[in-house]
């Protein structure tokens, strides 16, 4: 148990020198480009906003006349205090207020595709590998690798052309119906569900071939493996051999995946929210761009990759619960 | 091996010779192409007209010709993305390679700035980088190197503390070889065919980054690319307008051209590993790209 303790802090501190790598990029992208963008941006917002709030913007950004090491730290104290600045695009909210509301939108999308995907690719591994030569294991692959060789967000496009704007079948933005108010409203509820269909359909439909063929793969070289053998010798029936025997050993990896993928959940599907116009992080982070929105920019950079280094240490603990021999 | 023995195993290869023609294909469009069609750039038609005679591929939004894009588009992109492989090989290299055949400080250093690289998420910091920086393919070129180069580096440091364990290596070692000879004369060789499976590699990820980045505005929007094109279609609403003939092409070709590289890597694959050939080669794609997942398999000593 020490031992294991002993590794989850060493990893831990090594997230912590990521985040920090992060943290220090985040400061210095801005003040080491050419041409210097942070006055650009000042110049170009000072007719839209009062002057208290371009103050209070310099001060989150620690854009003083101080050296650069007093307005590291100045950075630093506001991060740690919770305190991202506030948005250009959407003032006066605070850029951690529009950065939750992304949130929630893209763990919905990305969420409930991921978790499908995932599900139905394992099963649909495990049935190739099991029946290998078989109709799952000859169709499937094939198809799935030629989607693979367009451009993923080309291919969203092409969805949204066909089944939103040619056949008409579903709505071609937002995350739910205008009139409906969020809450725990039967329109609404219903409306969301309609509105993330395609998007999550086009993404499983992208990831799908990727968990499948890991599965498979693991699945095949288990099969192989002497305690099959000798389960089947002992004359069990298949499905225990399946299900108890092979799959459970098999899944692992695969897990280990899931657990990463849930970080990049927390990020939203950059461009598959950019395609669909679903109000996710992704499509926070675009809109951003093209405000010139530098501090909420910054933000949700910031917050995605530390989703992405938190969701990274879950998945080293479950890790070490569910394989035994990673803790010797 | 050298580059030469390689290419031509690939060409005796059904798949990889099929995978080098379309790809030499697409380099001889992107050459001399340009220059057979019209002025890509020139507003000279009626905005969104379908395929005709005229315009075989219809003109775009802005009334161009689609078919010059198209032609037009694939130098730029091309060119970009090779340069972008060739560099993050370059680079995964020198840092893998002297930290895997080093070891010891150096290796514990080298592979730390590795993982924290792979760690990042890559498209939101890539969308930041491109953000702050002028448009442009500099700007294209600096950042897909920057967030691509550390599984390269991942992959080239297993290989090369593979080989720096191997009797050949040792024996050359104790046989008072300059450190440079061996790396010259001993490592590399018995790298190619992976740096060059990594050249395609990092090849058909820079093409698929860089026009995603271009199609989000990120790039120079005056300029023409396959990723501008399809950044022009959306911005004029063809989605809306049922001009289906101002992105598909473009889509097809970038697709073509993953496809070609795809092929003739796996003849690369084929020929670093005999034993892969009797497993269908689309098991291998796939799984592969899946496998990226995981944690790290990199064991020493071994042989590879």
């Amino acid at each position: 148990v020490n031992r294991s303790v002993a590794y989850l802090l060493r990893r831990l501190g090594f997230y912590a020198l990521a985040a920090w790598v992060a943290i220090t990029l985040n400061f210095f992208i801005p003040r080491l480009m050419p041409g210097d963008p942070v006055k650009t941006m000042f110049a170009r917002f000072k007719g839209e906003l009062k002057p208290e709030a371009i103050e209070s913007l310099r001060e989150t950004f620690g854009l003083t006349d101080d050296p650069l090491l007093v307005q590291y730290v100045t950075y630093l104290k506001h991060l740690f205090a919770g305190d991202l600045g506030i948005s250009v695009s959407y003032f006066p909210e605070p850029v951690s207020k529009v950065i939750g509301a992304g949130l929630a939108w893209s763990v919905f999308l990305a969420g409930t595709a991921l978790v499908i995907s995932f599900l139905l690719g394992t099963a649909l591994g495990a049935i190739a590998a099991w029946r290998r030569g078989g109709l799952v294991d000859s169709v499937l692959p094939p198809t799935l690798s030629l989607l693979g060789a367009f451009p993923f967000f080309w291919l969203a496009m092409l969805v949204l052309f066909v089944f939103g704007y040619g056949l008409g079948w579903f709505p071609l933005r937002h995350a739910y119906p205008e009139g409906t108010t969020p809450g725990l409203n039967l329109p609404f509820i219903l409306g969301a569900l309609q509105h993330v269909l395609l998007p999550a359909l086009t993404m499983i439909v992208a990831a799908l071939g990727g968990w499948m063929l890991a599965m498979r793969n693991t699945m095949v070289g288990v099969l192989g493996s002497d305690y099959i053998t000798y389960a089947r010798a002992r004359g069990l029936a298949p499905r225990r051999v399946l299900l108890r025997y092979a799959f459970r050993n098999a899944v692992l990896p695969n897990v280990t995946s899931f657990g990463m993928a849930l970080g990049f959940v927390l990020g939203g599907a950059l461009l598959t929210e950019i395609i669909f116009s679903y109000p996710g992080q992704g499509y926070l982070l675009i809109q951003a761009v093209r405000a010139q929105d530098y501090p909420l920019m910054q933000g949700i950079f910031l917050s995605i990759t530390l989703a992405v280094l938190g969701a990274n240490w879950l998945v080293d603990i479950a890790t070490l619960v569910l394989d035994p021999r990673t803790r010797r | 091996m050298t580059p030469l023995r390689l290419l031509r195993m690939l060409w005796a290869e059904p798949k990889s010779r099929a995978g080098l023609v379309i790809v030499a294909l697409f380099v001889v469009m992107a050459g001399a192409g340009p220059s057979l069609v019209q002025d890509p750039t020139a507003f000279n038609a009626v905005p969104h007209q379908p395929p005709s005679w005229d315009h075989w591929l219809g003109t775009t939004g802005q009334g161009q010709d689609v078919l010059a894009q198209t032609v037009a588009g694939a130098r730029m992109t091309l060119v970009v993305g090779f340069t972008t492989g060739f560099l993050v090989v370059v680079l995964g290299a020198l840092v893998g390679g002297a930290a895997g055949y080093l070891g010891g400080r150096v290796d514990d250093a080298l592979s730390l700035l590795i993982n924290v690289f792979l760690v990042m998420p890559g498209l939101p910091l890539m969308v930041v980088l491109a953000a702050w920086l002028p448009p442009g393919p500099m700007t294209l070129l600096v950042v897909l190197v920057l967030t691509g180069w550390a599984w390269n580096a991942r992959v080239l440091r297993a290989q090369a503390l593979a080989l720096a364990k191997r009797d050949f290596v040792l024996a050359a070692k104790v046989s008072g070889e300059s450190a440079l000879r061996i790396i010259r004369a001993e490592v590399l060789p018995n790298m190619l065919s992976l740096l060059a499976s990594s050249f395609i590699g990092a090849t058909i990820y820079a093409i698929g980054a860089q026009v995603g980045l271009e199609f989000l505005g990120l790039g120079d929007i005056s300029e023409v690319t396959w990723g501008t094109n399809l950044y022009w279609a959306s911005n004029d609403s063809a989605l809306l307008l049922g001009s289906w003939w101002t992105f598909v092409p473009t889509g097809a070709c970038i697709a073509l051209v993953g496809f070609g590289l795809v092929l003739v890597n796996f003849g690369v694959d084929e020929i670093a590993n005999p034993r892969l050939a009797t497993e269908a080669s689309w098991v291998r794609k796939l799984g592969s790209r899946a496998a990226t997942d995981g944690s790290t398999p990199v064991v020493r000593g071994g042989v590879s």
